[in-house]
């Protein structure tokens, strides 16, 4: 089958999804991610690669970390970002998304960054700039729907493998939140990809996906059993607007049950780190104490963060 | 031209340290070009007196080809470990052919703040620049096709070698 992220000579021409990357793809991705780390500590903290680009940042749903990351990104790689707010304009007005799309192209965009409430969105981008032979347009998933975050996975992949080195000797759990999380699904797919032997889900049925084990991950609904001998522990937010159906008694019962403390945290190996996608819910998904612990990786990740988006970019608008 | 008219590596290591050795400055520090330059510099660091810190730099986000070529070669990290502003720097490089990777080395330099001064030094250079750069201090001058490529190779044991491949099998050149 084509994958529509690939161009005819299998490079990266978009990065749409981690599902059906090739782990060579995923792993150049994360090699070319470490130069740029260090980046962030010269004096001048920018590369020439992509001078005279125009990157635009095209958020049709609210996301202030990601869009700042983004733009420091591509900022730091010397290309003019162009921010745009589109839930409050065009939109608003009643422009279809595929005319904004052509709009900004005329303005001569380079690539576009989209965040879409709907899952699919930066897929049919991508899929009309090849249609109308405009494909050097490169289109970047910055989250869309359910679906998926792969920059986030690639920058959760990229912190695991800077702390624990070795994909294919690790125990990683995924907590919490699970159905809503397009995070989730990204990183369990780099995790099987990278070749991950236990990638488990730690959550309340009414928060798993039906048939989740079909992604190749084992499920627990006891927090304590599933955190037992783990490599990584990756809590995910639980998103307040979900306390409002019937999935959740209440936020101190969820804690109770699937809030990670330092005494659950114990169940894990003692070398374990912890990670969270953010924003934080102190309390509700994670005790501070933890948060602001040892094992705690949460700020590198933010940190990691801005190198993989640089890598990402660099790598497409290359190709 | 064939491999074996290539001078031994060891021996133009040798004389270039020679040209160095009463020039460079006592403190200057030595910074390699990846991935010949990087081995180039902890010799000469170890062959010139006095003490010579070394550092590393790849040059690949910096590189004027990369509208055509993007991001190809495994890339290394740039390793400065010591103080840009104000330091005597001696660029390291295994092949000095169009200039190109040492104008890149010298800007991306600039972006850790303003060296005193920045020499060049070379093992072999092959002519054919295509810009205004010369080194400081060279090894040997080779006259080579321009459809070769002089590649440095560095053995387990640590010895260099020099080789010849056609262009275009090696990134960067």
């Amino acid at each position: 089958m084509h994958n529509p992220q690939l161009n005819a000579d299998g490079e990266l021409q978009h990065l749409l999804t981690l599902e059906g990357l090739p782990a060579e793809i995923i792993g150049r991705i994360l090699d070319t991610a470490v130069p740029f780390v260090s980046i962030a500590e010269r004096d001048v903290k920018k590369v020439p690669l992509l001078r005279g680009k125009a990157v635009f940042n095209l958020f049709f749903e609210n996301s202030t970390r990601t869009r700042t990351t983004f733009e420091i990104a591509a900022k730091r790689l010397s290309a003019d970002v162009i921010n745009l707010n589109i839930g409050v304009s065009s939109t608003a007005k009643g422009e279809t998304l595929l005319d904004t799309i052509d709009n900004l192209v005329a303005m001569n965009a380079d690539m576009f960054i989209v965040r879409h409430g709907q899952s699919g969105a930066p897929h049919l981008i991508a899929q009309h700039l090849s249609a109308t032979n405009r494909s050097h347009i490169h289109v970047v998933n910055a989250g869309d729907g359910r679906h998926g975050h792969p920059t986030q996975g690639l920058l959760d992949l990229f912190t695991i493998r800077h702390y624990k080195r070795y994909f294919r000797e690790l125990t990683v759990a995924i907590v919490g939140d699970v159905l809503h999380s397009r995070v989730a699904r990204s990183l369990i797919h780099g995790l099987t990809t990278l070749g991950t032997p236990e990638v488990r889900v730690i959550g309340p049925q009414t928060l798993l996906p039906t048939a989740v084990e079909a992604l190749g991950v084992h499920v627990f609904h006891d927090m304590r059993q599933g955190l037992a001998g783990c490599d990584v522990v990756v809590m995910l937010r639980l998103q307040s607007e979900r306390m409002k159906g019937s999935l959740l008694p209440s936020a101190g019962e969820f804690f109770k049950h699937y809030g990670l403390t330092v005494e659950k945290l114990k169940l894990a190996k003692p070398d374990a780190i912890v990670m969270h996608p953010g924003p934080m819910n102190r309390g509700v998904e994670i005790d501070s104490a933890v948060a602001d612990g040892t094992h705690s990786v949460i700020l590198p990740q933010v940190t990691f963060g801005i190198a993989v988006r640089m890598a990402v970019m660099s790598i497409l608008a290359g190709n | 031209m064939t491999t074996g008219s290539l001078p031994d590596a060891e021996i133009t290591l040798g004389r270039l340290a020679e040209k160095m050795r009463d020039a460079v400055a006592f403190d200057a520090k030595l910074i390699g070009i990846y991935s010949g330059g990087a081995w180039l510099a902890e010799r000469l660091a170890d062959m010139l007196d006095g003490e010579h810190p070394v550092g590393y730099i790849d040059v690949s986000f910096y590189r004027d080809d990369y509208a055509q070529k993007g991001l190809r070669a495994k890339l290394a990290t740039t390793t400065l470990p010591f103080e840009v502003p104000g330091s005597r720097i001696v660029l390291v490089d295994d092949v000095l052919y169009t200039g190109r990777s040492v104008r890149a080395a010298i800007n991306e330099l600039f972006d850790y703040g303003r060296p005193d001064s920045i020499e060049l030094a070379v093992l072999i250079d092959r002519g054919g620049r295509e810009l205004p750069i010369e080194a400081t201090y060279v090894g040997a001058r080779l006259a080579v096709a321009r459809d070769l490529s002089i590649v440095l190779q560095r053995h387990l044991d640590g010895r260099l070698e020099l080789s010849v491949e056609p262009a275009g099998s090696v990134a960067g050149a």
